[in-house]
């Protein structure tokens, strides 16, 4: 499996260098700036109100929550937090904002510097959302012009956007990290983060530059990755696509690229404002947000336990490798089902093992929460194998029987009657049947050549189907030829 | 019906509550002469009494109110005198307009103004100039010159305006009746039409100090909806008070000689003059003080409000209210031809000076540097406060000129809010009183306090009232 | 001062359509106020805070508590060109 850690550079020659801008909406009751319920897929235009049309006379008042889970988020990403942030206009015009300006944090965002495993977080800060623009084809009435239909159940809708340092040098290091943001804000339990959704948005800052080289390249910018498949893929293609340039001799030019993930390819994409001036200057309808002990305390409060911090528990006080527990931690999913099914009697390391690739090898994906294996029933094998009860062979048997119907290890042992062939006494004369009928493996073991057991073992387990233990085998062979 | 026209607003409220006055004749009567506005004061006029709902038990006893156009009010046209919004009737009420209607007021009319409340003549409103009741060659000042006009000659008996600059405090100046500028933040924005968030504020315009504060301890109040309003530290009284003894009066040298910029009439001059010297028999002292960066608050305010406004009218874009003109360049094409057809000269100044001022390689020039200018005024005002209790001023530097004689010079206009502007960049309340008459026109004395020394403004600006005993029925025949 | 090539470059940022005959004058009235106004800049403002409140109030927050919304065809009232359910403009490519 990949890590987060020891991914390589995908060229020798040239170092990728990517800086993430991720924009994630936060599952308030409503809008960041009015009392308009969230919404989504719901028929256009039925959650607004006078604020978020932005109709004349009204004003903006910040939405408490958004605040918090903005703490919130900042904490979990060990963030610097303002003791004073202020909310700035940025103005453009575009029909999907009602104001002809979004309402977003600018020189003093609420989180300052921070970091999420080994990528650096720049700064974290609030905004509202905008609105959607839909298509509407030939509007008939401007002879031969296309119309689109604005809906602004959306508009207004609280945001977090957080920005990385370029601290990532490859496409799949950019999906691994994205995914442990993603799972980060989910057990903080402020978004739905849904890619397909659009509650979770990538963009991508990409250069290259030659390996080892301090300076940094011509960056573009990569929008509409709306899955993490997309996010690795337009990375990657546009990593390929610049050292192609370079490669031809020709340079870069600094631009905003929309990747299609149906064809693959990387358009420039037509820019919202031909001049690029967005006249920042301070909401004057807008007061500072100055943090007190008790929004403090009450967003540490809210604080789970984070998925590095978990990490290090699984190391430090289960044992497990840095890998494993990283993969375990990482994942939600996984976590609760390994720590549902941990116990006393259950060997954590082993457990570990059996949930992390063979569990997983079975379900991929899927959370193991919604297979028909029980928790318990993964620690069950884990102890009949650690008890020699059962041989790992046998062991994957019971498992894919899991997979299928569920159930319990020990009944489908029984039943199955995969369990062990135990007592010597019980292996004995199948040993003795083996050895009389590979007399010339017999020989060559004696000759001193161990690797001829082969043979042997095979015609016992055949007998056995399966259910004899190697290693009690080899003993039983060693000592019935006297060696 | 005449005599009911010369009664205050508080003696109508006092005359319904003792059964004197019949509500609805009184609304009739008001109702009556607003229809027959010929001054172009107002915008839109009721047809009708609105429903008393018992208001006339409340403290406003259902006395017809005027209402600038650009507070927004449910169903009824709030176009802020400007033909992108020609028509154009919100679904909801400003949260000032709905205290009052609570409180007992109800709303007679919709005045006219200058466009977005740019303007210090009333001749930029779309719908056409309003005619001083002095003087009808001449203009009544602005922005709120709809409000004044109508309050002065008797088609209201009082009205709500809006002070960005000057825009309550200048009109009420040349029409010879009472307009105060609130401490920022007392009187909620919300449902006022922005023009710059940061310096507007909604107060009343009056015949009397009296009726002014009897309108404003109706306004007050945070509102939920306002992020910059605050909870009015005290009640507001009604001011009885008619000696001046212990009071400290500043002069500010910087706002009252007669030079660059300050040009101030000598007419003006002189009758400002004569009521330091009423102050005086009535017990004030007053000294010169001084306000040294006075003199740059025109320059900051011509800054800092058209980069607000640039930013607070990027919202008429013909997509969800107002006027839209189909471009021939698709999107781009309509936001330019619905913004070119639907504002004024005047508004297309100051969007295009505040988008300048804004603008990346001048913004710390003049945005920056204009914030700091501000920074240091309030640094002035607070100063003289520690020597003074108000700062005195006449409100404008002339008298009502005539329809046109400005129009052709812009800077020349601006230069009206010289006195008013430094006030409304601290926030701090100001309130101008009719000051006797200069060549037949009226002048304007102004007074400015601290935040929320409205009640002790008020209080002298009633003294000095009774004293100068400016009798203004001349303009409600 | 402003100069004509400014005047067009701020009119194309806020969306204006000027005649030439309003970009000439433009820029003469334009010129006019801003040789006034820049007197500012003469000041010595070093390390004056910049005050964009005059209001000391902070965390003016909302709680999380939804208000009802206006029915569509509240919303849609006065829009200029009302179809599909929303407000239909120009494409923005068109
Ligand atoms: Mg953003
Ligand atoms: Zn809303």
């Amino acid at each position: 499996m990949s890590t987060l850690t020891t991914t390589v550079p995908e060229t020798r020659e040239y170092e990728p260098v990517i800086g993430l801008e991720i924009h994630v909406q936060l599952s308030t009751r409503t809008k960041m700036f009015c009392g308009c319920e969230l919404s989504f897929g719901d028929a256009p235009n039925v959650h607004t109100c006078p604020v978020c049309l932005g109709l004349p006379g009204t004003l903006p008042v910040v939405n408490a929550r958004a605040v918090h889970f903005g703490l919130m988020i900042g904490m979990a990403l060990g963030c610097e937090l303002a003791p004073r942030s202020i909310f700035h206009r940025k103005n453009y015009f575009y029909p999907d904002l009602p104001k002809g300006y979004q309402v977003s944090q600018y020189d003093v965002p609420l989180c300052g510097p921070g970091h999420l495993g080994d990528v650096r977080i720049h700064r974290v800060h609030m905004e509202e959302d905008a609105a959607k623009l839909v298509h509407a084809g030939e509007s008939g009435r401007i002879h031969g012009s296309d119309s689109s239909v604005v809906d602004f159940n959306r508009g207004g809708t609280p945001l977090v956007e957080i920005v990385t340092e370029p601290d990532v040098r490859s496409a799949e290091q950019a999906r691994e990290w994205l995914g442990l943001l993603r799972t980060t804000l989910r057990q903080l339990g402020v978004s739905d983060v849904n890619m397909d959704e659009g509650s979770l948005r990538c963009d991508a800052n990409v250069s290259i530059r030659p390996a080892g080289s301090a300076t940094l390249g011509v960056k573009t910018e990569l929008k509409n990755m709306n899955s993490f498949r997309y996010l690795e893929r337009g990375v990657r293609a546009e990593i390929e696509r610049q050292e192609g340039l370079l490669r031809a001799g020709e340079a870069i030019v600094q631009e905003t690229l929309h990747f299609d993930p149906v064809s693959g390819a990387l358009s420039p994409l037509r820019s919202k404002e031909e001049a690029h001036d967005y006249r920042y200057f301070p909401e004057p309808d807008l007061v500072p947000v100055v943090l007190t002990e008790e929004m403090l305390s009450a967003a540490r409060d809210a604080l789970p336990e984070l998925p590095a911090t978990r990490a290090g528990r699984y190391e430090r006080d289960l044992g497990l490798s840095p890998d494993r527990a990283r993969q375990l931690a990482h994942r939600a999913d996984l976590a609760q089902f390994y720590e549902a099914a941990l116990g006393d009697g259950v060997d954590p390391v082993s457990l570990a093992n059996w949930l992390g690739d063979d569990l997983v090898a079975r379900i991929g994906d899927a959370d193991p929460a919604t297979s028909k294996v029980e928790p318990r029933a993964l620690a069950a094998l884990a102890a009949l194998v650690a008890g020699k009860k059962v041989n790992s062979g046998a062991a994957r048997q019971v498992l894919d029987k899991l997979v299928a119907e569920g159930g319990d290890p020990a009944q489908i042992v029984e039943a199955e009657g995969l369990g062990a062939v135990g007592g010597s006494d019980e292996l004995r004369p199948v040993v003795q049947e083996a050895l009389a009928a590979h007399a010339d493996a017999a020989e060559k073991i004696r000759g001193g050549n161990p690797k001829a057991i082969g043979p042997i073992i095979g015609f016992v387990m055949k007998q056995t189907q399966g259910r004899a233990d190697g290693g009690e085998v080899t003993r039983l062979v060693r000592e019935e030829l006297g060696l | 019906m005449s005599e009911l026209i010369d009664l205050s607003a508080a003696a109508a409220a006092a005359g319904v509550q003792a059964g004197d006055v019949d509500p609805e004749e009184l609304f009739e009567a008001y109702r009556d002469r607003a229809a027959r506005d010929d001054l172009g004061a107002f915008t839109w006029v009721a047809e009708e009494a609105p429903a008393s709902h018992g208001a006339h038990e409340r403290p406003l006893a259902g006395v017809p109110l005027g209402v600038k156009d650009l507070f927004c009010t449910t169903g009824i046209p709030s176009q802020a005198g400007s033909k992108i919004l020609e028509g154009y009737r919100p679904p909801y009420t400003a949260t000032v307009v709905r205290q009052l209607e609570e409180a007992g007021a109800r709303v007679l009319g919709k005045t006219n103004q200058d466009e977005f409340a740019m303007g210090s003549s009333n001749e930029n409103s779309a719908f056409g100039p309003v005619l001083n009741p002095w003087d009808r060659d001449r203009v009544p000042g602005g922005s709120s010159g709809g409000s004044a006009a109508a309050v002065a000659a008797g088609l209201v008996p009082w009205a709500l305006g809006t002070d960005t600059g000057g825009s309550i405090r200048q009109p009420a100046s040349l029409c010879g009746i009472v307009g105060l500028k609130p401490t920022y933040g007392s009187v909620s924005r919300y449902g006022m039409i922005a023009f710059a968030s940061s310096l507007d504020q909604a107060g009343p315009l009056t015949r009397d100090v009296r009726d002014a504060a009897l309108l404003f301890r109706h306004m007050v109040g945070q509102d939920p909806c306002d992020s910059t309003s605050l909870a009015y530290p005290e009640g507001v009284r009604l001011p009885e008070r008619e000696d001046l003894r212990g009071i400290r009066l500043g002069v500010p040298e910087e706002l009252t000689r007669s030079e660059e910029g300050g040009e101030i009439e000598p007419g003006v001059l002189a009758s400002f003059h004569e009521s330091l010297a009423r102050a005086q028999e009535l017990g004030a002292t007053v000294e010169p003080c001084r306000l040294p960066h006075a003199p740059h608050a025109l320059s900051a305010y011509y800054l800092i409000a058209p980069a607000e406004a640039s930013s607070n009218l990027a919202r008429f874009d013909g997509v969800r209210y107002g006027l839209r003109v189909e471009g021939d360049d698709g999107l781009a094409g309509m936001y330019t031809a619905t913004r070119a057809a639907g504002f004024g000269d005047e508004v297309k100044r100051r969007i295009m000076l505040g988008t300048y001022a804004l603008s990346s390689g001048y913004y710390d020039a003049y945005y920056g540097t204009a914030l700091k200018v501000r920074t240091k005024i309030s640094e002035d005002f607070s100063a003289a406060f520690e020597r003074f209790d108000f700062v005195v001023t006449p409100t404008s530097p002339t008298v009502a000129f005539r329809l046109g004689e400005k129009t052709g010079d812009p800077l020349s206009m601006y230069l009206n809010d010289f006195c008013t502007v430094p006030m409304s960049l601290a926030g701090i309340p100001a309130i101008s009183i009719p000051n006797g008459l200069s060549d037949g026109l009226p002048t304007g004395f102004q007074i400015a306090g601290p935040a929320f020394s409205e009640n002790r403004l008020l209080d002298v600006a009633h003294a000095l009232e009774k004293s100068i005993g400016f009798d203004g029925s001349a303009a409600r025949r | 001062m402003i100069d004509r090539a400014q005047v067009t470059h701020v009119a194309r940022l806020a969306r204006l359509e000027l005649t030439e005959e309003e970009i000439e004058r433009m820029t003469r009235e334009l010129s006019a106020v801003l040789d006034h106004v820049e007197k500012v800049t003469e000041l010595d403002l070093e390390g004056v805070p910049p005050t964009s409140h005059v209001v000391d109030v902070v965390n003016a927050l909302r709680p999380d508590e939804p208000r009802a919304s206006l029915p569509r065809e509240a919303a849609l009232a006065s829009a200029p060109d009302a179809a599909d359910e929303g407000f239909r403009v120009p494409s923005p490519g068109a």
